[in-house]
């Protein structure tokens, strides 16, 4: 594989871009790997790359039913924090936040990480408190936090609606090493760079069943044969469950609809990224200039990738109420994604009954953000049978009652 | 958008008059259970991707509970019955299997 760099733009505009190799290879699948990944999502391909990059392990194919990074990886609203409260969890998120730094460069695809600052807005005096004692949580862990006031709030993004009648803003929760990155590029970046290292990215393979033997994982049956493994993992988010039949258990999951949305693309007029929990949506500018809106998740079971109006609704009403000069705006796309939620709203990093079958989901509405950190530690899961990052994340947990409990900390999808 | 129709009071009506509770029918385990029967009643869902039996409520209507069947890939909805059962009635599995041909109900307890 060539190396991207900016000798090699220059090359290829004089020679009319006829030397670009494609970014990933499309084999067929072999017979046998010693390890499979099922789902092409961030968190399979970040797992790939990190099983043959800090574990030499490279014999892998990742299957993909549909195309690489159409689940919720090419669907989020791309926000990336790691301001949680409980240890466990920000030393995942933050392991994340610092290997998007450098992401780029060690790839070799511009995965656009921008550190442009996450700002969760305090609107009620109970999430104030609850920001504060974040932030101190955050000055132990080593993460860099500061609860600002309305001022600074104002200064950074002054088309906030500082005191609006219903919820004026007492301050906020800054993390400004926080921001986004362009997904689609974290996916195709991964891809590109796990099948410079020999893995097989097989996409249009959906897995149809997970065959054992003696209560141990063989391989599995796909939409294009069957294949041998000695090791499975499952990174599949909202279909988690589905995969969780084929192998014989049942996971603490349900699965539903998450919605996002952008509008036309308008001139810069904010360079942070703004959450407002309390009315429930939240908001950033992307590089083409469209508002890029999220906000709730529907409140059943769903498989349908669409999601319901009205959250729309309440989301553009939060906002609205937030940011007044949106009022006029027109949306121009909204899309669903199929997200998995667990109790406790911590994910599920671990081994599961069926041996030698792992599995990484429950990252719910804000795993984006984690995708580096999450393939890091999952891939070590996988290849020694235990990692720091993934040790309180276990399956075992919602048995013996040691929750990772973040619902509080991130009271709104993103 | 759903919509449903409360076997309490007759109304039908949009989702946003309604409250999801989660799956229907789960059995229930008191002080002396085991931490894996805890586990299962408390926190493990069937999640399927097809049929799914839930626990609904009329939140913005006659405030009652009731049970409702629901496709979770098509947001079909098969039907809605009483709070007052263990197990969906035997019609209502008979006009689901006829839609759903291959679908059981294995997992009902
Ligand atoms: C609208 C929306 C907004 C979001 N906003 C944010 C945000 O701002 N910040 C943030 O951090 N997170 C956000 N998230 C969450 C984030 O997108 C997900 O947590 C993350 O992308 C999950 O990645 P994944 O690799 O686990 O799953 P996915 O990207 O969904 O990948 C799973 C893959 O598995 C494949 N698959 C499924 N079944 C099979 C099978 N049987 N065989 C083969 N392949 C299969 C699927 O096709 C899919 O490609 C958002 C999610 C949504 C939906
Ligand atoms: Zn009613």
């Amino acid at each position: 594989m060539k190396r991207y760099s900016a000798f090699a733009i220059a090359r290829e505009a004089l020679r009319h871009h006829s030397g670009w190799d494609r970014a990933w290879a499309a084999p067929a699948p072999k017979k046998r790997y010693d390890v499979i990944i099922v789902g092409a999502g961030g968190h399979g391909l970040a797992t790939a790359y990190y099983l043959g990059k800090n574990h030499g392990i490279t014999n892998v194919a990742v299957l993909e039913k549909g195309w690489l990074g159409g689940g919720n990886t090419g669907r989020n609203t791309t926000i990336i924090r790691s301001n949680y409260l409980q240890d466990s969890s920000s030393a995942i998120y933050e392991k994340a936040r610092s290997l998007y730094e450098t992401l780029s460069q060690d790839l070799n695809y511009n995965v656009m990480f921008s550190p442009r600052g996450v700002m969760m807005l305090a609107q009620t005096e109970h999430e104030k408190r609850g920001y504060l004692r974040t932030a101190h949580a955050n000055a132990l862990q080593g993460v860099e936090t500061e609860f600002v006031g309305p001022d600074r709030v104002r200064q950074l993004c002054p088309i906030i609606n500082i005191d609006g009648p219903r919820y004026p803003v007492l301050g906020a929760l800054w993390q400004p090493r926080g921001g986004t990155a362009r997904h689609d590029a974290v996916a195709w970046g991964y891809a590109r760079a796990c099948s410079a290292m020999g893995i097989d990215i097989i996409q249009q393979c959906e897995v149809t069943g997970v065959r054992s033997e003696g209560g141990k994982v063989t391989g599995v049956e796909t939409s294009k044969g069957a294949i041998d493994c000695a090791k499975l993992g499952m990174v599949v988010a909202g279909h988690s469950g589905v995969l969780a039949e084929m192998a014989g258990f049942r996971l603490p999951i349900e699965s539903v609809a998450l919605q996002a949305l952008v509008s036309e693309p308008i001139k810069p007029c904010m360079d942070v990224v703004v959450m407002a929990n309390t009315v429930h949506g939240y908001m950033s500018q992307s590089d083409k200039g469209e508002m890029v809106i999220g906000g709730g998740a529907d409140g059943y079971n769903n498989y349908t990738q669409r999601g319901s109006f009205h959250h729309i609704e309440e989301t553009v009403r939060a906002l609205v109420e937030t940011f007044p000069m949106i009022s006029r705006l027109k949306m121009l796309r909204q899309w669903g994604g199929i997200v998995d939620m667990t109790g406790d709203r911590s994910p599920i990093l671990s081994r599961t009954p069926l041996d030698g079958c792992f599995i990484n989901c429950g990252w719910g509405t804000g795993g984006f953000k984690a995708i580096p950190g999450s393939g890091w530690g999952f891939a070590e899961l996988m290849a020694t049978g235990a990692s720091p990052l993934t040790a309180e994340f276990g399956l075992e947990r919602f048995r013996e009652g040691r929750f990772v409990d973040e619902s509080v900390a991130a009271g709104v999808a993103h | 958008m759903l919509i449903l129709t409360c076997p309490c009071c007759g109304v039908s009506a949009e989702e946003t008059e309604f409250h999801c509770g989660g799956e229907a029918h789960l059995k229930r385990f008191g002080p002396d259970s085991s931490d894996s029967d805890f586990e299962t009643y408390l926190f493990q869902r069937q999640n399927p991707r097809g049929v799914h039996f839930e626990r609904w409520r009329h939140v913005n209507g006659c405030g009652k509970w009731f049970h409702a069947a629901r496709c979770t890939q098509t947001l079909e909805i098969f039907g809605t019955y009483p709070a007052q059962t263990t197990e969906p009635p035997q019609a209502l599995r008979d006009r689901i299997a006829e839609k759903r041909p291959g679908w059981t109900q294995e997992s009902v307890s």
